[in-house]
């Protein structure tokens, strides 16, 4: 018999939510059935959710693609020879010809789909490991110079300079010091974080154990949202198989996996490390600075999931090569994830720069319901609503900042025409009710206000005034809460209001 | 009861009885049990040794504990903006209507494929009100 053909089916849980595992047991049938020898494995997402369940076979060319397949698709394909490549109805050619993936660069997520998740030879066979043994052999000082002068900024939402956060919990002195890794991804359109867990666990490992490395800290958490259960297992298992591969001679960096229990607060940074600590989950104040004095009191440096699975790419080729991509101060690639109303949803890595419209466009392919576009969010939901006459911004933290956006963790929510501003204004001091740690008032109370005054603006009572108190209770919550939940939740109002006033007359 | 009080003392003594553990105590308790009871919270706070005070104030701080059995599968249905791009709030507004008991989540991570829900851990996108009613008769 001839070699087995490799079949790539993902195990991602975008491509499982549309039928991955039926396709994975239809094909197994079909191909006992017909005699065939094949070898599945269980990849990542390429991040063409529009394609999932996206199977892909194996040939000397390269890999060929098929996407969406269902069940009912399986032997049409096997009929027309898809183990050789062959032509179909949902034959898209080489994956890596697809223009959706071949106008990206994929750094973080060069191995995102490519590989099979959890093997750690597959992974160093992919470049991994190469930035770890290089950190291995620099001082930790080289270290944090090397990933301060790459411009890597905090992908989580912030933009603070991760090199910068690391030099001050290595300039710390302490007995004890943390790495801890925030995967509590809560922002509505983002799935990012989500997507690397499942596709590329290693490199997180890998870019936390240097974080540790750096600064001097022997014990790393991941603290992941329950919302993620596929995500979580993953990382539990890559732990274990990190673990065991002892990569570190001499040195120790113990990882844990704690699972967060439906809190979005918990993504904030102060909250998410007393929930690590089995406490509720309420904002501190802040100073201190978690790099001073985080968990349990230690120095603990807190990284976005996807700041420090860029880091491995960094050390390994440089901080230079990392800062060619970008432009101003935000270097280096952005993911950028396309969810709501769009025809081609996904994950697409690109320097940062492009145009809003670019990847509205040119990636998206416009709607999925065909309607056309109102406004997106870009951000999450304490992010902008942006109309269609910003659409040119550029798409990085400063360009966002001057059209009144920020950038988040890089979700970008289309809405169609059929979108009511007014409730998504109030679905915005809603979502901060529901959220509200309950630790400052004008978060806690605000928002109850602010969606109660939205209900009368909706109702048509008293508008102008009411909008005015609107505004009254957003600057206060800007100006008062203790963190970014209060205080950006007034952006998408505001957005909102400024440029879809029409929407808010009663 | 006796032999709940022995398998709480096993997850807590899996912990090391730390309580900085407290969440994945409270994980997997729920997981054994399907919910959290009073009997078992005062267990919990009596081995990591905080007070029945603390222990309570961290259950009702997160959504996903339960202090109920519950009756039937956990149904979540993604209320967040994506979702609601696509029209998730009919999906929601059927379950309403229909008398089936979900929980309001903001955000499953499948914004792209959305309409999303999740059924007891398992994900679900481009839900419609057809979809969720076969998903849900397929698990009865």
């Amino acid at each position: 018999m001839s070699k087995a053909v490799t079949i790539y089916i993902p195990c991602d849980a975008a491509a499982l939510s549309v039928g991955a595992d039926d396709v994975v047991l239809s094909i197994e049938k079909e191909a006992q059935q017909r005699n065939l020898d094949i070898k599945i494995v269980r990849n990542g997402s390429r991040g063409m959710l529009w394609l999932e369940p996206l199977v892909e076979i194996e040939t000397a060319n390269g890999r060929v693609a098929y996407g969406p397949v269902t069940q009912k698709d399986v032997q049409g394909l096997f009929d027309t020879g898809f183990l050789n490549g062959g032509d179909h109805k949902l034959a898209h050619g080489l994956t890596e010809n697809i223009p959706y993936f071949a106008n990206q660069e994929r750094l973080t997520f060069a191995r995102c789909g490519i590989i099979d998740p959890l093997n750690l030879s597959d992974y160093e066979a992919h470049s991994g490991l190469t930035g770890l043994r290089c950190a291995l052999a620099m001082s930790p000082q080289d270290i944090v110079d090397t990933v301060t002068q790459s411009g890597l900024r905090g992908r989580g939402g912030a933009g603070f300079p991760t090199g910068i956060k690391w030099k001050t919990a290595l300039e710390t002195d302490s007995d004890q010091k943390y790495i801890c890794a925030n995967a509590d991804e809560g922002d509505s359109g983002t799935f990012a974080d989500r997507m690397l867990m499942e596709g590329d666990p290693f490199s997180l490992l890998e870019g936390m154990t240097i974080a540790g490395l750096a600064v001097g800290a022997t014990i790393g958490y991941i603290y992941i949202r329950s919302e993620y259960p596929r995500a979580v297992k993953t990382m539990r298992r890559a732990v274990e198989i990190w673990r065991d591969a002892n990569l570190l001679d001499n040195k120790t960096f113990t990882i844990h996996v704690r699972m967060g229990a439906g809190a979005y607060i918990c993504g904030e940074e102060t909250s998410m490390l007393e929930s690590i600590e089995g406490k509720r989950g309420q904002v501190k104040v802040k100073p201190p600075i978690p790099a001073i004095e985080g968990l349990f009191g230690k120095p603990t440096i807190i990284n976005n999931v996807l700041s420090l699975a860029s880091v491995p790419i960094i050390l390994d080729k440089g901080s230079g090569f990392y800062q060619n991509y970008g432009q101003g101060r935000s270097r280096g690639t952005q993911p950028f994830q396309l969810g709501g109303d769009i025809k081609r949803g996904g994950l697409v890595e690109k320097a940062f720069g492009m145009t809003l419209r670019e990847l509205l466009e040119d990636f998206g392919d416009g709607t999925y319901s065909g309607k056309p576009v109102r406004t997106v969010q870009v951000g999450g939901p304490l992010g902008a609503y942006i109309p269609p006459s910003d659409f040119d911004v550029e798409m990085d933290y400063e360009e966002l900042t001057e059209v009144g956006a920020m950038l988040g963790h890089g979700g970008i929510v289309v809405f169609n025409e059929d979108v009511d501003m007014a409730k998504q204004a109030r679905f915005a001091m809603k979502f901060c009710e529901v959220e509200s740690c309950g630790k400052c008032t004008p978060c806690r109370i605000g928002s109850v206000r602010g969606k109660e005054t939205l209900d009368k603006i909706i109702a048509g009572d008293n508008v102008s005034d009411n909008l005015l108190l609107l505004e009254d209770i957003c600057e206060l919550m800007t100006d008062g809460s203790l963190c970014a939940m209060g205080g950006l939740t007034p952006m998408p109002v505001r957005s909102a209001i400024k440029h879809f006033s029409e929407d808010f007359k009663g | 009861m006796v032999k709940g009080v022995k398998a709480i003392r096993q997850i807590c003594a899996e912990h090391d009885d730390s309580p900085d553990a407290l969440l994945e105590i409270l994980h997997k308790t729920q997981h054994k049990f399907g919910y959290l009871s009073k009997e078992s919270l005062i267990q919990i706070a009596d081995v990591i040794n905080i007070s029945r005070a603390d222990i309570h104030g961290i259950v009702s701080f997160y959504d996903d504990f339960r202090r109920e059995p519950q009756a039937g599968p956990c149904v979540k249905i993604c209320r967040a903006e994506a979702c609601q791009a696509v029209g998730g709030e009919t999906i929601a507004k059927h379950a309403r209507d229909k008398g089936i008991k979900t929980h309001d989540v903001y955000c499953l991570g499948n914004c792209a494929l959305g309409p999303a829900v999740m059924i007891d851990n398992e994900l679900y996108g481009r839900v419609d009100a057809q979809k969720l009613e076969t998903l849900l008769k397929a698990r009865t």
